[in-house]
Formats: structure tokens, sequence, C-alpha cells
């Protein structure tokens, strides 16, 4: 039990020392995840509106694809990216293996599915509701995409945030393609991993509450914009 | 649509460290030697003397000569004679030289049901532990330490695959992680030095055998091969090397100590 009374003490004095080599390997952490959620983002939601607006041959084959794609073990996504980006591989000429680009690739693919599927979900349900009004009042398309993202927006906030806590707290994927290179690409999961194995417990799970509170923040953060965007229409 | 500006400036804050990318020079390395803190100490150094930084993978043996064989490393070092020979056979290393050494040692609860710490060479401790089969955990993942292991069971004609799963775990995972196991377990198993001085979860496990000759720890190093691998920075790496194998790289090796103990022993041939 000693080691949790020691991982919170050892947490508490990391976060108040605001050990520069703690603050460097959050930032990337969080530079990373955002950066994946964000081009995500850009690809998976005008996929996902793509998949439940349109109906074309194969639609369900590939939502089938996507969701399942959702449960892909990171491990395995970061041995492919591994695969492509190595310097033997189709991209080495990139030169990113062992980068935060290459981190960044890798959580994409991880995050993608998440936003696509969910968003095919939501968006599905509100373009059956929504249908027939806007072809009776022929609402222009780009009016009816506007109604959906204002109309779902706060399940749209909840789908970010999955990804947002795919992409923070997985370490298969970027500790293969990023190296857990010190000051490079070392993260918050990978310096768990690494003190697990030296066997600092403490220090590990002092980690483990560190990213957990740096979670709650973007949660809380997330809950605020939605809260405020609420204020703003009622009011 | 001012707000979208900022997502952009975000990625874009990558792209500026990575106009400087490219001048490091990428070392494929063991756990053991960076989990001791032996590069954050002597790469600074390094560093110091040619202005070149050195990027550490630290993975297993197999792993470390699985990547350079991608082309994924500059240089390796590593610590499996045969396997660092064969690598450089097969064309993708330059040339296997020594760099330094220590030794691997037998670890165990420290009641020692199987009393190997009476033995007087590992081969009468591996019996011993074989006749009473307590849990013994192996690494089970091709590296320096797990071909030890099987050369020093095979010397002893116990073929441990049989036993795989019953006393004879095999946790395909690294040191450090086998370590929290066998402590878990009140198990025995066989680490590197460096790696046991420096773990600090080892509760009720102890170094029960030691100083055996078969257990010597070579350290190797070889530059990838440009030949074979054409984007490897070799003018860089070879500098590495020297410096590593140069007088004052070997007095750095031996001045590194954690809690006042030596880890590891140069002898790079001149």
């Amino acid at each position: 039990m000693s080691v949790f009374l020691d991982a919170f003490s050892t947490a508490f004095k990391l976060i108040v020392s605001l050990d520069t080599s703690l603050l460097e390997i959050v930032w990337l952490s969080i530079k990373v995840s955002i950066s994946s959620l964000i081009i995500a983002s850009v690809f998976g939601f005008p996929i996902g509106a793509l998949l439940a607006i349109k109906s074309f041959r194969g639609r369900a084959l590939i939502i089938a694809i996507f969701n399942s794609m959702m449960g892909m073990p990171p491990v395995v996504v970061g041995l492919v990216v591994y695969l492509i980006v190595s310097r033997s591989g189709p991209l080495g000429w990139l030169e990113i293996l062992y980068t935060p680009y290459a981190m960044i690739i890798a959580q994409v693919i991880l995050i993608l599915p998440i936003i696509v599927a969910l968003s095919t979900q939501i968006l599905e349900e509100l373009h059956k509701e929504y249908e027939k009004i806007f072809k009776i009042f022929s609402v222009p398309p780009k009016t009816a995409v506007f109604t959906y993202i204002f109309d779902s927006k706060d399940a749209l906030l909840t789908i970010f945030l999955a990804g947002f806590g795919r992409a923070i707290s997985e370490v298969g994927a970027v500790i293969i393609v990023g190296g857990n290179i010190d000051h490079v690409t070392r993260v918050m999961t990978t310096t768990i991993a690494l003190e697990t194995s030296k066997g600092d417990l403490s220090l590990a799970l002092a980690l483990g509450i560190i990213l957990l509170g740096l979670s709650l923040i973007v949660n809380l953060v997330a809950t605020k914009i939605k809260s405020t965007a609420k204020g703003g229409v009622n009011g | 649509m001012h707000h979208f500006k900022y997502p952009i400036y975000f990625l874009l804050s990558f792209l500026i460290p990575s106009l400087t990318f490219g001048g490091e020079i990428l070392l494929q390395s063991t756990t053991s030697t960076n989990n001791s803190g032996f590069y954050s100490y002597i790469l600074p150094k390094f560093k110091n003397d040619t202005g070149i930084s050195v990027k550490v993978v630290a993975v297993g043996t197999g792993q470390a000569i699985r990547n350079a064989q991608n082309c994924d490393a500059d240089i390796l070092i590593v610590h499996a004679r045969k396997a660092e020979e064969k690598f450089v056979a097969n064309g993708g290393g330059i040339k296997r030289h020594n760099l330094m050494y220590n030794d691997f040692v037998v670890v165990g609860p420290h009641e020692d049901p199987a009393q190997i710490r009476e033995s007087k060479t590992i081969s009468e401790a591996l019996i011993s532990i074989f006749r009473l089969q307590p849990s013994f955990i192996s690494r089970g993942d091709n590296s320096g330490t797990h071909k030890k292991e099987l050369e020093l069971w095979q010397k002893v004609a116990v073929s441990v695959k049989e036993h795989s799963g019953k006393w004879y775990k095999e946790t395909g995972s690294g040191m450090g992680t086998t370590l929290n196991i066998a402590a878990e377990l009140d198990a025995y198993t066989i680490s590197d030095r460096a790696t046991w001085l420096t773990f600090k979860n080892k509760r009720e496990l102890r170094i029960l055998f030691e100083g055996d000759p078969l257990l010597f720890n070579q350290y190797g190093a070889v530059l990838v091969n440009p030949a074979k691998c054409p984007k490897t920075k070799i003018e860089k790496a070879k500098i590495f090397l020297n410096w590593l194998l140069s007088e004052n790289g070997q007095s750095e090796i031996q001045n590194y100590t954690v809690n006042g103990i030596q880890l590891f022993y140069p002898n790079a041939i001149r």
C-alpha cells in the first residue's frame, strides 16, 4: 500500500516543483494527441457525414470496417506504421521514424475509426429526423450541414473527447514508432512503461496520476465549452 | 472562421523542430545500458567533445539487431556476440568491436529454496534449480540475456522448452518487467548486473549466485553498413565509435558509477 502513498506524494512533488523534464514530456503528449485529434477530425467528420447521408453500394461494409477498427490493438497499428516509415519501408525516404510525426500518424490511424463510426451513427439519426422537412422546404445542403452540426454539437464534443482519450492513453503504438527517445519522443505513457520496467513503481504511478489529472482538465474545459455554448443559445 | 487558424498554428509548431532535425545519429541499444543511466552520462560528454547528438532507442538485443537490419540505426551497441557477428557476416554491419563488459547474476528469493548460494559453478546452480523446479523466469525475448541463459541451460543438458509454462516461465519481455514478475512470484531469474543494480523493486530478491566466468557479459559495438543502408550517417557514427573506443571514451566508461559501484568495464582492443 505504501506504493500508493509514495505515488501521491511523488506526483504532488513533481507538479509543485514544475519538474522541467516532466513538463517536456507532458507537453509532447498533449502536442502529439491534439495534433492527431485535429487531423483525424478533419478527415473523420466529413467521412462520417458522407456515410450518414449518402447511400451507395458497399456503405454498410465500410461502416462495419470502421466500427471494427475501433477495437484495433495499438501495438498492431504501431507495427504497421513502423514497417511503412522504416528506412527500408515504402515511406522511409521521409525519415520520420522515431519522430513525433510518426507518432501522430499512428494515432491518427487509431482515432480516425472512432470519429468516423460515432459521427456516422449520430448524424444518421439526425438525418432521418430532418430529411423530409428539409426536402419539403428545399433547404440548401449547406444550411442542412450547419443544422446538423449545430444540433449535434454536444455529441460531437463527446466524440472529440473519446478520440483524445484514446490518443493520450495509448502506449503500444507510440513506443514502437517513437522509440521512447529521451527529449525527442518520450511521452507520458512511454515514461510510465519505462519507469515500471525500472522497478520504480511509485514514480510510474505518480505519472499515471498526473496523466489522469491532465485528462480531467481537458474534460472539464470541454464541459465548460459545452455549457457556455448552451448558455449563449438560451440567453 | 478566425478560430480555425489556431489548430493550424498548433500543427505548424511541429515543423519548427523538424528544420533542425536530422543531424543526430541513431543508436539501437540494449535496455540495460540505457536504463542504468549510462547514456545520459556518456552522451553529453561525447557531444561536448564533438558537437554530435545521439538518439537512443533502447530495446532487447534481438529487436535492436532486427531494427538495424531494416536500416533503422546508424550504430548498434548490444550484447550477444554470435548474433553481432552474424549481423556483420550478412552485410548488415561493417565490423564488430569489443566495447566493455560486466557480468550476469542469478537472482532469486532470499530464502533460496534451491540452495544455489552454495553452488561452485553456474552449471551446479542451474542443476539445483532444475532438480527442485521452483519458478524460474526467462526473458524469452531473444535478447542478449535470453540467449546467454539458453546457452547456460544447454550446457547442463536441460531442455527448458519442454518445461515452458510449468516451472520455467517465459515472459517475452524486457529485463525490468521480468524482474518485476520474478519479485512477485518469488522466482529465480538471470539478469545483467547493470539492470539489477539500478532496479528499484527488488523486494525479496537477492543475488544468489555470481562470479562464474561463464557469466561474462560482453557488450559490442557495430557500425551499420552504408553499402546496405545508404541513408546511414556513417561519418558521424564512425566518429562516435572511435570516440567510444578511444582512451578518452574508455576512461569515461570506467568512471561511470551508480551509488559508488562501477557498472561497465571498458575492454576495447586498441
